[in-house]
């Protein structure tokens, strides 16, 4: 080879470019306020400016590595006193008198708030918000809704599941998952028979759960569908049982492989597909890094995710060193949910609070009913949550947030009988004098957390607040609670 | 066509519209001078009990204690006639405005509040999921004039039902005067660095379009009812009044899941219903506006006909609604409940489907093709006069 040495140096330092995701300087240097902001804000709700300082110390590697090692803990917060009760079967509720069956429906709805109250609590308390982050990633995808399941009860086991897969092994999740008796309930597993198969659930898991549409066959979810018939669940203890006699034993054949194969058996199968890990990655994507994935970069993670045999660390930490994730074009490009945009507002704020059934109504009207996703496909999210009633209530709240002598009274639209949370009934005087103290105790100490600023003044405020510039432009000498007010409402305020 | 398929073609034909707009597409141009509005029954209104059949013996013995008498029913002709709650939509009848269609409905009627409300939101089929509401897909093959304040509006709601979607510009408001001063709280667009951005610019536009357009300056004379619903149809009065163009409103009145007790309640629902629409009836006529508005009522379903053991009724499928306007053709359409032909779940069968109702709006109110919005061919009931 007769190469002159500085065209082999000028290679070899393209290739270094090109084909490493994360070039050794990068890794070497720190990350800087920008990015590390950036880094939580993706990860987590919106930080505050100490735990940006903090991670803006780090290399990427490192901060990345934190995240990752601090997530995946139980929850906090105790879960509410009657998660373990005895559930109703439906064969007792209907033999029961007008007056017990409403007041059976009436602790549903309440107990439904609770169960909300106690997440976005949970959510406003953690230490670990990537947790937090990851466990409604999974309520988003492996979807089940209180309005079909009905129990709270198994809302929340649901939720301590996905909590604790979140970043555990996904293979593991998906097969818990399927036997998660919400889920049972919710994709009509229970009534999956030998005799007369339900393929909702068989449709799902490769639809919206492994594959991803256009990467299965009709026959394969009619198969499937046999394989899964007999997993149903125990009404009296709310719990996963395999029903032998409505299983069907014969041959499957399941994407080009026969047996007689059970559910797990089909779960493998589509575990095996490099089509999942692709599929999965790029949901990740969408919701870390930016609204259109970039098929190399899916491509090279998802190899990390299946040699990893579907460890999530490995694949999140590949995603989150990316220099994808860094660009400055998937800056400020994805929108925030209504829950990032709330939990996110008070967490960053330091708000003080009380009962958080406010907070339940205002997701809610935001568009984000927590336990209760819109259908199977869970919220679309991205630019579907803005629209004209959701964005000027986004800027509603906000603004009224930070006007304390304005928070009452509580508008109609939000007090009003289930206030946009379907499901719930009507509002009980408990619930609205919950709703009323709630407000009320919502409390921002702007002279203490503007003290933060006193060195770096508004734009110290502004590049904490926003993800980009401001569409309206900071007036000169603009302070104080002004300032706080017109970065919060301006346009970039919704981007994270 | 199945699920996939169905959905697929929608895909394909949504990108083929963006990417061709076609000389059909351009020639769509609807009469949105005309205006269609909404009525939501929240919770599944009993058409039963609304659209008395008091010349079946079948009804009454259904429902032994909930069956409205004889005597008590407003009568339309020598079988049906109406709860005697909706005295207020009489004289409408008298006027030949108001059309009553029985037996509406789809085939594998689902019965979750949930879920059928979004097959009627999407014009799905039973079996499957749409993310758009058929009015926006509508306004998407057949755009509502530029200069119109708006596509749509919600009246005493925040959720966009059959104007969900990107695209359409629909604006929610409990009061006008209420939003123009939320309105304030939008602010005039700058510069979208990338497409999140740009799309909340985008509403913020529509908001402020919508608010520059809407007024509170005529004052209505007519006098509304002192409800929920009264202030609702009051403020699309209003919306009418500003002359901001508007092509379609939607309004709702809550509360028809009658399980149990049904009846004062469903009386009290039916009343308010019913003079609510009378006062609209009013005001549309003062402002010159009620020979080009279309109502209709709908909701997710209807009630089981025979009546429960708490003195209420459970989820049902076929249903009654209405339809009046100053041009419609008063009258009694669809089929008479088939008692004597319940199904497994002790339901009616349907007689009309719901989209031949939204054809009827799509093709003959407005004039616009129906098959964007329905993805098929429905048969628009003739019940418009020309």
């Amino acid at each position: 080879m007769t190469r002159k040495p500085w065209r082999l140096c000028l290679e070899s330092l393209l290739a270094a470019v090109l084909f490493s995701a994360a070039p050794a300087w990068a890794a070497a240097v720190a990350l800087g306020f920008d990015d590390a902001r950036h880094l939580l804000n993706r990860t987590g709700f919106a930080a505050g400016i100490d735990e940006v300082n903090a991670f803006a110390q780090l290399t990427r590697e490192q901060a990345v590595g934190r995240l990752l090692s601090e997530a995946g803990k139980p929850a906090i917060m105790p879960p509410p006193d009657w998660v373990a009760d005895r559930m109703v079967p439906p064969r007792e509720l209907r033999a029961m008198s007008d007056e017990q069956r409403k007041a059976e429906r009436d602790l549903l709805s309440r107990r439904g708030l609770e169960l909300r109250e106690w997440w976005l609590q949970e959510m406003l308390t953690t230490s670990s918000s990537l947790t937090e982050k990851m466990t409604l990633f999974w309520h988003n995808h492996f979807v089940s809704s209180q309005q079909k399941v009905r129990y709270p009860q198994l809302m929340y086991r649901q939720n301590a599941l996905l909590r604790h897969h979140a970043l555990g092994n996904f293979g593991d999740l998906l097969h818990a998952v399927a036997k998660d008796p919400a889920m049972v309930i919710y994709l009509d597993s229970a009534s999956n028979r030998k005799a007369q198969p339900n393929e909702n659930f068989a449709r799902e898991v490769m639809e919206l759960f492994t594959l991803g549409e256009g990467h299965y066959t009709e026959r394969a979810v009619k198969e499937a569908a046999r394989a899964f018939t007999g997993w149903s669940m125990d009404p009296a203890r709310g719990e996963f049982l395999f029903r032998r006699f409505q299983h069907d034993d014969g041959v499957k054949t399941v994407l080009g492989r026969s047996g007689n194969f059970d559910g797990d058996a089909v779960l493998d199968i589509l575990l095996a597909q490099p089509q999942t890990a692709e599929f999965i990655v790029a949901k990740l994507w969408r919701e870390f890094v930016s609204p259109v994935p970039d098929p190399q970069e899916v491509k090279r993670v998802a190899g990390v995710f299946r040699d990893s045999r579907y460890e999530l660390r490995p694949a999140l930490r590949a995603l989150l060193t990316s220099d994808a994730f860094y660009a400055p074009q998937n800056r400020a490009a994805l929108i925030k949910s209504p829950v990032e945009l709330v939990v996110g507002t008070l967490r960053q704020f330091g708000f003080t609070t009380g009962a958080l059934t406010p907070l339940v109504f205002t997701t809610a009207r935001l568009g984000q009913n927590i336990f209760s996703p819109p259908n199977v496909k869970g919220w679309l999210g991205g630019e579907a949550w803005i629209n004209s009633t959701t964005l000027l209530a986004r800027k509603q709240f906000i603004g009224r947030v930070f006007r304390a002598d304005e928070m009452q009274p509580v508008p109609a639209a939000m007090a009003g009988a289930g206030g946009g949370l379907k499901g719930a009934g009507g509002l009980g005087s408990d619930a609205r004098q919950r709703l009323l103290q709630g407000m009320a105790d919502l409390h921002f100490d702007g002279d203490k957390w503007l003290f933060q600023f006193i060195n770096t003044e508004a734009d110290g405020v502004r590049r904490l607040l926003l993800a980009s510039a401001p569409v309206n432009p900071l007036q000169p000498g603009m302070q104080g609670m002004a300032l706080i007010r017109h970065l919060t409402q301006d346009p970039a305020y919704q981007l994270k | 066509m199945n699920r996939r398929e169905f959905l697929t073609a929608v895909g394909a034909a949504t990108v083929a519209a963006a990417v061709h707009p076609s000389p059909a597409f351009a020639a769509a141009r609807g009469d949105y001078g005309n205006l269609l509005v909404l009525v939501e029954l929240k919770g599944g209104n009993d058409g039963l009990n609304s659209v008395v059949p008091y010349a079946d013996s079948a009804y009454y013995s259904l429902r032994p204690q909930l069956a409205i008498a004889r005597d008590q029913v407003l009568q339309l002709d020598d079988k049906t006639g109406l709860h005697p709650a909706l005295q207020a939509l009489l004289p409408l009848w008298q006027n030949r405005e108001l059309a009553v269609v029985r037996g509406i409905g789809y085939p594998d009627a689902n019965l979750s509040h949930f879920r059928s409300i979004e097959i009627w939101d999407t014009a799905s089929k039973s079996n499957e999921y749409l993310h758009d509401g058929w009015l926006a897909r509508a306004f998407r093959h057949a755009p509502i004039p530029r200069p119109y304040a708006a596509d749509g509006g919600v009246v005493g709601g925040a959720e966009m039902g059959p104007f969900a979607g990107s695209g359409t510009r629909a604006i929610a408001l409990t009061d006008t005067e209420q939003f123009l001063r939320q309105a304030k709280l939008a602010t005039p667009a700058g510069q979208a660095g990338n497409t999140a951005l740009k799309h909340i610019l985008g509403v913020e536009q529509d908001i402020l379009r919508a608010a520059a357009k809407l007024n509170t300056d005529y004052v209505l004379h007519s006098e509304f009812p002192k409800s929920a619903f009264g202030n609702a149809v009051r403020t699309a009065a209003q919306v009418v009044a500003s002359k901001a163009g508007i092509a379609a409103l939607k309004v709702s009145l809550n509360g028809f899941d009658t399980h149990s007790n049904q009846q004062g309640t469903h009386a009290r629902l039916l009343k308010d219903l019913a003079e609510g629409l009378a006062a609209l009836r009013g005001a549309l006529v003062e402002l010159g506006r009620w020979d080009s508005t279309l109502i209709m009522t709908y909701a997710e379903f209807g009630r089981r006909p025979r009546q429960n053991r708490s003195g209420g009724t459970d989820h049902g499928s076929a249903n009654a609604h209405f339809a009046l306007g100053g041009r419609v053709r008063g009258g009694i359409y669809g089929l008479p409940p088939a008692l004597d032909r319940l199904d497994g779940n002790g339901n009616l069968p349907f007689a009309v489907d719901f989209r031949d109702l939204y054809a009827t709006a799509l093709e003959k109110w407005w004039g616009v093709s129906s098959v964007h919005a329905l993805g098929a061919r429905f048969r628009p009931v003739d019940l418009l006069r020309a």
